[in-house]
């Protein structure tokens, strides 16, 4: 059983794992870093806490991954409940950091329920979807996936920690590798595509594009004979219209100026290098600077500066780009994409479904964080503040997804029992 | 099935962009690096001390002093004792509080000064309890350093470039020291040398946090040229006291070098004023004083009448123009008539006859006034012979500025024939009309430096140097740099010239400069001079005018010695002359009894005269 599991187990992604633990571990330190300043495993420097936290999580993986499989199975609606629970407990004995009640303070650490919800969430939805006869399609199993996946992003709102709430919206790829209907992704990303439009033109103009696109798409599906109700493309037409003008107004009247600014950076129809704007220009800078074979280990002038805010957490990457240049930060960059492409290679060779929505709810959240965190310190995408995954400082988000892969790894190796 | 390939493709997609956001940040924009490196990289400079001035004899001069600014940073303050730091930095409560609230609104991270250009005698007492003061700290600064109480007119002196002088010169630096005046403006590219660079790594409050890449880019400021002056300390200081509480100004030359051995103005101030604390204090009570202007070069800047010294370049004018020989003789009846009802004043008596070298010792009035005629006459008309007489006297370095190393000077004047077209109109002027130019008064105006330096062409027979302050050791560069001007005269006519300039202070007006051993030959002046008192023209007391030169062999000195309402020459100007002369070839003054009565002599009331708004006698 020893022999055979070590022979079964996903060693590239292990190793990639290990790669990106160790290369974050590198450039936290970087990013704490001071003249004669602490050592590097230093329990009071961040770098230190960061590494006997990764020291922690080598020593669960065996336990993890001799679990029996189906263990998962079988307790996962209980893991649910009692991350619930850990949610709710945090409006009594959370602690009130940075204006958000993530936290339980547990003896000098800092425990973030949100994070280890991702798992569970992951698990329940997995058990509840490999279930017998239930097919997400379907309007009563899909309200009741919903309800799974609204109910910790409600609790988290709360909190209010809106970054990691929005990241259980990435379990919809799930759902639509599991026969949600195609129609509904199509309908989000043309509300993304008007959404954006609309802030980047004017109404009139979006408007006119759908009116045009639609009308060509009728015509040809007409001259292909397609069956076609074109009473479908006027209330489409309709609701984009509706739709461009209602974000115009929203965007406008209702949202705070703090939520205009973050889009209007991103889009780039205003530039403000001091205000809003200084995380996302002194992290371009510092990528920017890094040049194709970047500055060295700890020779980065920003990252020594401390010009970025929040550099060893959310904004780690632009350390990265600094201090390793095109070279390393293209590494990383790619080093996810195998990740998750390896992941979801495995996923598709499972047999039990539990397992391969699992696997693919793992990916997902993998995807999500690693496009709205990069996106964001490349000025993609707005501040949303949510770790970059195994790189990022942060206890619980390292515990949390270290969790998850042992959990990946386990029912990996584990196809054929 | 599609399904499959969802999540898939959203991960390349992601990945494609990634990359291509890396590509155009990293890669194809190098703006950012700039950017990075104006963040966080601070150039700050090293500046070398400025180089030492020392005299001819190799004595130190100006030498540069620590000084120490008391900074503090309002973040890192805790409290302290106040009284203890007043008492140190002799301010009020008030003014303190007012500088810390100003470095605390300029800045609470960057250090401000509190105190400035604190001695090293009184940081050093206070450097020992500085520890209790939290967020304060000593800068130290390099400032100017005399030795000497002396040569504040030559030296200048040097304060923090203005914004204004930045505009314009781009390798300064706010706070950096700058040459103002004299040796150290002409002198300031060579006395600052280059400064050097020292990188620090910023962090993204603008403070300091170490150094940058192990000061790999760091440049090594160039040490600055010392300079050697022509100077002679000790002349210049003995004539300083020799010119004490009088006005006027000496000129010290070595006629056959063009060197400067001594520059006194009267009144000066000591360098010394221009330093430390009290710097802008003293700066204002000296610019304010209009009356003694302690400012105002007198040996550069003061343009006078020249007197009788002038008639020894009428005599050489005359006698290379064949106008007169030495045997020519005229008469002197206590002056003459050179025009109907006009009389010349002259102290010989009446029916004397001189020939030119006693015109010389006895400064006969009539004798170079009728000469001067002549010289007027010689050519067709007037004017062309005004000219001709003007253009021998630019030869020897008057009406123009002399181009001596200092950035300060008066071009003093020669009037010509279109000066006095202008003034009488064409043909309605005559050689009487100008006859005053013959004895040195009328529209002729001289400084002391272009005084002395034409008894250095006498001395050198025929030519000078120009005068110059800094010593060139290489021969060959200083014979192009300051090659002979010669006159338009010959040699042989300066002899006659000369044997008359002896016979003064033989058997003339200037006996008392007479220094048994030396052969000196001087001449000389006493200038009538007015001035506008409540709107009328006022004759003061007249300047006191000696020129000389010694030996008269080989001559090793030459001087101009000016004392500004000092009566006749003989009376100041003369006896300082001698005594200069006496100290510069002998080493010591013998004539203590004269020295005495020079260094003690004032001429305060003189000067005071017409301020007490009385009627008041001159020439007492």
């Amino acid at each position: 059983m020893n022999n055979s599991l070590l022979y079964r187990l996903d060693w590239i992604s292990l190793l990639i794992y290990l790669l990106l633990v160790g290369f974050g571990l590198l450039n936290i330190y970087s990013s704490t870093f001071q003249e004669f300043g602490l050592a590097f495993s230093d329990l009071s420097a961040n770098s230190g806490k960061q590494f006997w936290i990764f020291i922690a999580c080598l020593f669960v993986m065996p336990f993890v991954l001799y679990l029996k499989s189906n263990f998962f199975e079988h307790f996962s609606y209980l893991f649910y409940a009692l991350s619930i629970v850990g949610l709710i407990g945090l409006f009594i004995f959370g602690q009130k950091i940075a204006g958000a009640t993530s936290w339980y303070s547990i003896g000098g650490f800092g425990l973030q329920p949100s994070e280890f919800a991702k798992i569970t969430t992951a698990l329940v939805l997995s058990e509840f979807l490999s279930g017998i006869q239930k097919d997400i399609s379907k309007r009563n199993d899909f309200l009741k996936v919903l309800f799974f996946i609204l109910l910790p992003v409600f609790l988290i709102l709360l909190q209010p920690d809106a970054g990691s709430a929005l990241v259980f919206f990435a379990l919809f790829f799930v759902l639509f590798r599991e026969g949600l209907h195609l129609k509904w992704l199509f309908l989000a990303l043309g509300i993304l595509a008007v959404f954006l439009a609309t802030l980047l033109f004017k109404p009139l103009i979006v408007c006119a594009a759908c009116v045009f696109i639609l009308f060509t798409a009728l015509l040809l599906g007409r001259k292909r004979r397609r069956k076609i109700n074109p009473r479908l493309y006027i209330i489409m037409g309709v609701s984009c219209i509706a739709f461009s003008y209602s974000v115009d107004f929203i965007f406008n009247s209702v949202f705070e100026q703090r939520h205009r600014d973050r889009f209007n950076i991103i889009l780039g129809l205003e530039t403000d290098t001091r205000g809003i704007g200084y995380n996302i220009n002194q992290s371009k800078i510092a990528i920017g600077s890094g040049g194709f074979s970047g500055k060295g280990f700890l020779n980065g002038t920003q990252t020594k500066g401390g010009f970025v805010p929040e550099q060893h957490t959310d904004y780690i990457f632009s350390t990265i780009g600094e201090e390793w240049g095109f070279l390393g930060s293209s590494c990383v960059v790619l080093l996810f994409t195998l990740f998750i492409f390896r992941i979801i290679y495995r996923a598709e060779k499972q047999t039990s479904a539990f397992r391969r929505i699992y696997s693919y709810a793992f990916a997902s959240i993998l995807y999500f964080h690693f496009f709205i965190n990069i996106g964001m310190t490349l000025g993609l995408v707005p501040t949303i503040g949510i770790p970059l995954p195994f790189i990022s400082y942060g206890g619980s988000s390292l515990m949390a997804f270290s969790l998850m892969f042992f959990i990946y790894l386990n029912l990996d190796s584990n196809r054929l029992t | 099935m599609i399904r499959k390939y969802i999540l898939l493709s959203f991960t390349l997609g992601t990945t494609l962009v990634f990359l291509i956001q890396l590509v155009k940040l990293q890669i194809f924009n190098p703006d950012y690096n700039d950017l990075s490196l104006n963040n966080a990289v601070e150039k700050r400079p090293i500046y070398p001390t400025r180089g030492l001035i020392y005299d001819r004899n190799g004595k130190l001069l100006v030498a540069n002093q620590p000084v120490y600014d008391l900074m503090v940073i309002p973040e890192n303050t805790s409290s302290f004792d106040t009284l203890e730091l007043l008492s140190f930095l002799e301010l009020s409560k008030e003014e303190l509080k007012n500088r810390l609230i100003k470095a605390r609104r300029f800045s609470t991270k960057k250090p401000s000064s509190i105190g400035r250009q604190i001695s090293k005698e009184k940081q050093a007492l206070f450097k020992e309890k500085i520890w209790k003061y939290a967020g304060f700290y000593f800068q130290k600064k390099t400032i100017r350093d005399y030795t000497l109480p002396i040569a504040s007119n030559i030296f200048g002196y040097t304060s923090e470039i203005n914004s204004f002088e930045l505009k314009t010169k781009s390798d300064y630096d706010l706070g950096e020291m700058i040459g103002r005046q004299g040796i150290e403006k002409t002198y300031e590219s060579k006395l600052k040398g280059k400064k050097g660079f020292e990188f620090f790594q910023k962090d993204r409050f603008n403070r300091i946090i170490g150094t940058f890449e192990e000061g790999a880019f760091d440049q090594n400021p160039e040490a600055p040229e010392n300079l050697t002056l022509t100077i002679d300390a000790e002349l210049q200081s003995y004539g300083t006291a020799l010119m004490k509480n009088k006005r006027g100004g000496i000129v010290v030359l070595e006629p056959q070098s063009g060197e400067v051995l001594a520059l006194v103005t009267a009144p000066s101030y000591d360098p010394n004023l221009m330093l430390g604390k009290s710097r802008t204090e003293n700066f204002n009570t000296l610019v304010n004083d209009t009356l003694a202007k302690p400012l105002f070069d007198r040996g550069l800047q003061a343009e006078y009448a020249p007197g009788s010294p002038f008639k020894t370049l009428n005599a050489l004018i005359a006698l290379q123009e064949n106008i007169i020989t030495p045997t020519t003789l005229l008469s002197c009846n206590q002056g003459h008539y050179y025009a109907r009802g006009a009389f010349m004043k002259c102290h010989c008596p009446t029916g004397t006859t001189n020939n030119l070298l006693r015109g010389i010792y006895n400064s006969c009035n009539s004798y170079f006034a009728k000469t001067y005629v002549k010289i007027l006459e010689n050519d067709e008309s007037t004017a062309v012979s005004l000219d001709r007489w003007k253009t021998h006297l630019e030869k020897f370095g008057l009406g123009n500025y002399l181009g001596y190393d200092l950035p300060i000077g008066k071009r003093g004047f020669i009037p010509g024939s279109d000066y006095y077209d202008r003034w009488y109109q064409k043909g309605r002027w005559g050689p009487t009309t100008v006859i005053s130019n013959a004895i040195g008064q009328g529209e002729i105006l001289t400084t002391p430096i272009q005084m002395a330096n034409f008894t250095a062409v006498i001395a050198n027979r025929g030519y000078y140097i120009k005068p110059h302050f800094r010593k060139i050791k290489d021969k060959k560069i200083k014979d192009s740099l300051y090659p002979k001007n010669f006159t338009l005269i010959e040699a042989r006519h300066f002899e006659t010239v000369i044997e008359g300039m002896e016979e003064v202070v033989e058997k003339g007006t200037a006996r008392i400069a007479k220094i048994p051993g030396i052969a000196v030959c001087g001449k000389t002046g006493t200038a009538e001079n007015f001035i506008r008192l409540n709107g009328e023209k006022t004759q003061l007391t007249d300047h006191s005018i000696f020129v000389a030169f010694a030996p008269k062999e080989d001559p090793k000195i030459a001087l101009a010695v000016f004392v500004e309402n000092g009566y006749w020459g003989a009376r100041w100007a003369a006896p300082i002359a001698s005594l200069i002369i006496e100290k510069y070839l002998n080493g010591t003054v013998k004539r203590s009894w004269l020295e005495d009565r020079m260094i003690n002599g004032s001429l305060m009331t003189e000067y005071m005269k017409p301020l007490s708004g009385m009627p008041f006698e001159i020439n007492e």
